[in-house]
């Protein structure tokens, strides 16, 4: 069994779980974290995207031992950590995914929206061509990706202010 | 995926110690390559010893004409880095075309070159930038670290440390990625030193290799047009569902051409 202390949304946990547990696994079943999805469970679809430290990576892809000591932020943590004082407030990607209607079945939607906010961190206007780039490793099976390329325009404008 | 268990290495010592008590352990460093062979069984390792935090594997050094890049560094990294921006611009725009966002955060150099997957970016670039493959016990050429598909000359308990690139005067790398995964249906380097033009060729054989008559022709003339009309032999290439081998060939061609003219 592997201990693992990490801090996912800001909370420390500390679990024990079997060493080839991947960090995904971890987040649904053992942390209840519903919200990390899995689509392909083959490193493709993005559906599982978390951040690592601040960068996005496919947690379906990661031992939750290699997440040992390390922060994790998940989709259901991005409420409220846009700047002092905004409470539960939807972050600005997850607001601007609602106003686009930047989705259908919102299977992708976790995973899209952890990949945005990773783009926006690095670059926060970023040109069309640079937001396609940023969401190739994210698959949507409704969309057709236009409103979603729109959505993270849209949140990179309120990011702005 | 199979039990297994895993231990992070504390030091560079500590995972020879690992590899050297349990004959059937893993290196992970990003797991882009070994965490899906794992869940497919295809590997089945009774240790992974994780190396990603290895100071020893980390940082990025320039002089003397070489860049030396640490093994653990990730391909976002390699990327961003002012210091490869600076010294082989084609390295970092290499980097950043490797799969997705994801997997440049996660997957590492020493992971790739270890890797040698034939439609991998970073085989063509230790070839035609003339890199050193350094590991815990010497130091080897590129030419002679890869030695075929998906094969090294890694012996057991070896450990990638850095790799070593010689610094261009100029030098591109152009890929038709396949749309699914990013990785090179063919992909090519162009690198013009100063003493002498190397193309490497990857993604269209069964492993990165030289491509000498398109050497010869830029040394006479770095100029995309001293290309017309040029590509690999087809004979040895790959065929898939994806590409036949003569599909390849002219693709190789056509990447080689675009990289030059985006140097000349
Ligand atoms: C969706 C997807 C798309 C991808 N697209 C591309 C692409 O477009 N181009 C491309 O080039 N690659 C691509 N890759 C592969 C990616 O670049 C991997 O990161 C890389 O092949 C392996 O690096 P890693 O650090 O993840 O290694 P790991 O998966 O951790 O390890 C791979 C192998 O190397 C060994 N190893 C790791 N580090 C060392 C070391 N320092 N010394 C000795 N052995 C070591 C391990 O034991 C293992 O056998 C893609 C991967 C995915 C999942
Ligand atoms: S579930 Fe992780 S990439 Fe698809
Ligand atoms: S909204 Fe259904 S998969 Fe994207």
């Amino acid at each position: 069994m592997a201990k693992v202390a990490m801090t996912v949304n800001g909370k420390a946990v500390a679990l024990e779980l079997e060493d080839r547990t991947l960090l995904v696994d971890a987040l649904r079943d053992a942390l209840g974290l519903t919200g990390t999805h899995v689509g392909c469970d083959s490193t493709q679809c993005g559906c599982c995207t978390v951040h690592l430290d601040g960068r996005s990576v496919k947690s379906c892809s990661m031992l939750a031992p290699q997440a040992d000591g390390r922060a994790i932020l998940t989709i259901e943590g991005l409420a409220g950590i846009e700047g002092p004082g905004s409470g539960d407030a939807l972050h600005p990607v997850q607001q601007a995914f609602t106003e686009c209607h930047a989705l259908q079945c919102g299977f992708c939607t976790p995973g899209m929206i952890m990949a945005a906010a990773g783009l926006l961190a690095e670059n926060p206007a970023p040109t069309e061509e640079e937001i396609v780039h940023a969401l190739e490793g994210n698959l949507c099976r409704c969309t057709g990706y236009v409103n979603i390329v729109s959505a993270v325009q849209r949140a990179a404008e309120l990011m702005r202010g | 995926m199979r039990p297994l268990v895993y231990r992070r290495a504390a030091s560079l010592a500590e995972a020879e110690r690992l590899l050297a008590e349990h004959p059937a352990a893993t290196l992970l460093a990003g797991g882009m390559t070994l965490i899906p062979t794992l869940k497919l069984r295809l590997a089945r390792p009774s240790h992974v010893v994780d190396i990603a935090r290895l100071a020893e594997l980390r940082g990025i050094d320039g002089k003397d004409g070489r860049l030396t890049v640490g093994a653990a560094t990730t391909h976002a990294e390699v990327a961003g880095a002012v210091a490869v921006r600076r010294a082989i611009p084609a390295l970092a725009e290499l980097a950043a075309g490797i799969g997705d966002p994801q997997v440049r955060n996660a997957g590492t150099l020493g992971g790739s070159v270890a890797n040698n997957d034939p439609a991998a970016d970073y085989p063509a670039a230790v070839l035609a930038l003339d890199a050193t493959i350094e590991t815990n016990r010497r130091t080897i050429p590129a030419a002679e670290f890869l030695v075929g598909m998906f094969a090294t000359a890694l012996a057991p308990g070896e450990i990638v440390l850095r790799v070593g690139f010689a610094m261009p005067e100029r030098a591109a790398y152009r890929k038709f990625a396949h749309p699914a995964s990013g990785y090179a249906m063919a992909g090519v380097f162009v690198a013009e030193h100063r003493d002498g033009v190397r193309v490497a060729v990857t993604g269209a054989g069964p492993g990165a290799f030289r491509w000498r008559e398109a050497e010869a022709a830029l040394a006479k003339r770095f100029n995309a047009g001293s290309l017309a009309g040029l590509e690999p032999d087809a004979s040895g290439l790959n065929a898939d569902i994806h590409a036949s081998a003569e599909y390849r060939a002219n693709l190789a061609g056509v990447m080689a051409r675009r990289a030059v003219a985006a140097i000349q």
